[in-house]
């Protein structure tokens, strides 16, 4: 049985070729493999004078922590951050774009990015893809309408709210927060209460640990405390150390000669171009 | 209609680490005490080892419901073996013990995955490995859990224990001294909480010697 498929060059995007042999084997009970996903505490509250963000430095695959100091808070404009929880991947991928789209946003109309264009930009990808790019969003930044904190679901739903928490830790963070966020706090007093709610995370919750990393945005300037806190020293070092050899141990050394003679043919056939 | 998957599993994992390395003459058990399930943590300070006899002790990791059922099935059974022998029973004793125990419920198993480690008669140092269902082998050092796949090779690379069915029969025990081998395992311990979610918080350390039982404690990290 012939068929004339016309080859197309890969366009991107996704592929749902394989949905039904998936669908097939699913039946059959075999589970489909699992992708990384960054098991996180991130944090977002509007104080006084701005945004502050806060994120935990912990990336999982599975039961195993495979980066100890991972970077969860992404750059978007000089006055805007994104903190990103969910598949590594998509939350990368998605921050870089819009990112990118702002940049050229910013020099077409000769203005500060705004944090709803971000928002309005980050829920149309997501809404675009159903839900399949899992990244939840904690979007902050400042403006010149004023501070803004908006939380963003895969699926492109997005909530406008004075203190934020997404990803597994989210809510023993938001424990934290319902009990002690009041309006008009303090740049002090903010950065005092994400630790806390990020420790909250860090602690309590197992896919989240490591260190604290924290974006203060205001009107005007950003600061950007990576590993602000660092509450996870390792506990024990041997006093001795481990030495390990340099080379794997030889077991066996054999050798078996594949041709006793190469024999040369003069005037044979001359090699193609 | 397609056939229906149950929802409902009577298992699960409260995650943790074991070790026991064999010793000339000491024989070291160690367990983290962290008891979680999902993403939670249950309690930091729940304690996986268990004395089973004078010189016998055994750390379990995995469902701990099943590990408590275990324990007190063969802290009932030892009781009974010594009203009719007038004595302890000694670890070999107790290994095949537990390994019989297990396979009584090949077909429900006790989600338990155990190291049994303890003196034997002449003194020497001995641990036991077992899977869920009973198959054991006497080794020089062993562990199991969550962070045994990072612990293990480890423990290899620093001890190569012969395999017990060599011939001429090798000594299954490490040359290490005591205090080495407790060191050992505080930086097996450090390490594998640093890069398995489910080991932290403290670590127990139970040291058998001619001497008696012996507990340590170490902290671990709380993430």
């Amino acid at each position: 049985m012939s068929k004339s498929v016309i080859e197309m060059p890969p366009k991107g995007g996704f592929s749902f070729d394989l949905c039904k042999r998936n669908e097939m084997l699913a039946k059959k009970g075999v589970s489909p493999p699992s992708f990384r996903k960054t098991g996180t505490t991130i944090v977002g509250l509007i104080f006084q004078d701005g945004v502050i963000l806060g994120a935990d430095t912990r990336a999982t695959e599975g039961p195993i922590v495979c980066d100890k100091n991972c970077e969860k808070i992404h750059y978007m404009a000089p006055n805007i951050y994104c903190c990103g929880a969910g598949t590594a991947a998509d939350t990368e991928a998605v921050t870089d774009m819009v990112s990118s789209q702002l940049q050229l946003h910013r020099y077409h109309t000769g203005r500060e990015s705004r944090v709803v264009t971000a928002l309005t930009l980050l829920k149309r990808h997501l809404f675009n893809y159903q839900g399949y790019v899992s990244a939840a969003l904690v979007l902050g930044g400042v403006d010149v309408t004023g501070p803004h904190l908006h939380t963003i679901y895969p699926h492109g739903s997005t909530d406008t709210l004075p203190f934020a928490t997404m990803g597994s830790g989210s809510l023993a963070a938001m424990a934290v927060f319902e009990s002690k966020y009041k309006e008009g706090l303090t740049r002090d007093e903010g950065i005092k209460l994400v630790t806390e709610a990020i420790c909250s995370g860090i602690f309590n919750d197992l896919g989240s640990g490591s260190n604290v990393d924290i974006c203060v945005i205001t009107k005007g300037a950003k600061e950007y405390l990576r590993n602000h806190l660092q509450p996870n020293p390792r506990t024990y070092t041997s006093s001795k150390g481990y030495s390990f050899p340099k080379k794997t141990e030889v077991l066996l050394t054999k050798i078996t000669p594949l041709k006793e003679k190469v024999e040369i043919i003069e005037g044979g056939d001359a090699m193609e171009e | 209609m397609p056939k229906q998957q149950a929802n409902w599993s009577p298992y699960d994992n409260n995650g943790g680490s074991c070790v026991a390395i064999a010793g000339a003459d000491y024989c070291v058990i160690a367990a983290d005490t962290r008891m979680s399930t999902g993403y939670n943590i249950l309690t930091r300070d729940y304690s996986k080892i268990c004395k089973l006899a004078d010189k016998c002790v055994m750390a379990s990791s995995g469902f701990q419901a099943d590990v408590k059922a275990l324990q007190k099935h063969l802290a009932a059974r030892h009781l009974i073996y010594q009203h009719q022998h007038n004595k302890q029973m000694s670890c070999p004793a107790m290994a095949q013990l537990l390994s019989n125990t297990l396979y009584y419920k090949r077909f429900f198993p006790y989600y338990s995955f155990n190291v049994l480690g303890g003196l034997d008669n002449e003194g020497k140092g001995c641990v036991f490995t077992y899977d869920a269902v009973g198959s054991y082998e006497k080794v020089g050092y062993s562990s199991q859990g969550s962070g045994s796949t990072l612990i293990m090779p480890f423990l290899d690379n620093q001890l190569k224990s012969p395999s017990p069915l060599l011939l001429p029969v090798q000594d299954a025990v490490t040359p290490l001294a005591e205090a080495e081998a407790v060191d050992l395992v505080k930086t097996v311990f450090a390490s594998a909480s640093e890069r398995d979610i489910y080991t932290g918080d403290k670590l127990e350390i139970v040291v058998i010697n001619a001497d008696g039982i012996r507990r340590e404690y170490m902290d671990l990290r709380k993430d």
